[in-house]
């Protein structure tokens, strides 16, 4: 049972994947990387990383994904002349990739890796994965948070439009003339006309 | 029965396919992008697989961490994308050429 379950996923993840790299329309490159990555945290549920899977689905179907098909919708692309050279690469990304596959499969036969698993073990996955994060990982943690703030600020500024950008305009700066900016009252002489004494 | 290998041998073949995704791809940036976003979803998968059949937890916080980086490269990848469309009204990887003497 456990077996069908793998298996049928992992068809599923594989399919999602040649079709991401298939299809013709960026669009729906995007939902079949949607769909590859929803399956790969069901595969990562069934190796107890059930905080991990949970979060792929937030973090990468929630957030990512959903920024990689606003992007794709908010660029007018024009697809046809991207896909030229599809044809005539074929041949060599099959070989290379069978290359590769061929390789892995030849090292990842021998009776090391031919493993099952251990018991399950009592503590749930989270909080296992919390004592390891805020004790040993906490530096390391700290510096993932500050990863994410640069993220954020180099996003922001890359995208910003040239004129809402706060930059100092230097020769208006130098060319200000104390008159422009200071202007005098006198208050002991004329009280009520303070606001427009010179 | 599992072993660890099957699971091994599926992110093998899913990283194969990301690799044969940037050779086909090769003039589409947004797909190139997905491409490597596949890649890192087969490390995990790899990371993931170890650390539940050694009984270690620690592998599991490297996935955290591959996972923030990765959602970090996105989003700057994204933000870079829009610029460069913004600029060049292009995102073909042969036109994108004004670095080239």
């Amino acid at each position: 049972m456990n077996s069908l379950i793998f298996y049928s996923f992992a068809a599923i993840l594989l399919f999602a994947a040649v079709m991401v790299i298939t299809v013709r329309n960026p669009v729906k490159a995007a939902l079949f990387l949607v769909l590859a990555f929803f399956t790969s945290a069901a595969i990562w549920l069934m190796l107890h990383a059930e905080f991990l899977a949970i979060s792929l689905v937030l973090v990468y179907v929630g957030a990512v994904l959903v920024l990689f098909l606003f992007v794709v919708m908010m660029l007018d692309i024009d697809v046809a002349p991207l896909k030229e050279g599809f044809a005539r690469y074929l041949p060599l990304g099959i070989l290379v990739a069978a290359l590769i596959v061929v390789e892995m499969i030849t090292v990842l036969n021998a009776p090391a890796f031919n493993i099952s698993a251990p018991e399950v073990l009592e503590e749930s996955n989270t909080k296992q994965l919390g004592r390891l994060l805020y004790t040993v990982y906490v530096y390391p943690f700290e510096i993932a948070s500050v990863i994410l703030t640069v993220a954020i600020v180099a996003a922001i500024t890359l995208t910003l439009r040239q004129h809402s950008r706060k930059l100092q305009d230097i020769g208006k700066q130098v060319a200000v003339r104390r008159e422009d900016r200071v202007r005098l009252v006198n208050l002991r002489n004329k009280p009520d006309e303070g606001e427009n004494a010179p | 029965m599992i072993v660890l290998s099957d699971y091994l041998i599926l992110a093998a073949l899913l990283f194969s396919l990301a690799v044969a995704g940037i050779f086909l791809n090769r003039k589409n940036i947004i797909i190139l992008l997905m491409c490597i976003e596949l890649m890192l979803l087969a490390v995990n998968l790899n990371f993931i697989a170890f650390s539940h059949f050694s009984g270690d937890p620690a592998g599991q916080v490297f996935v955290f961490f591959i996972l923030t980086v990765a959602a970090a490269e996105a989003a700057i990848g994204l933000a870079i994308l829009v610029l460069l469309f913004r600029n060049l009204s292009t995102i073909n990887v042969s036109e994108i050429n004004s670095l080239k003497g």
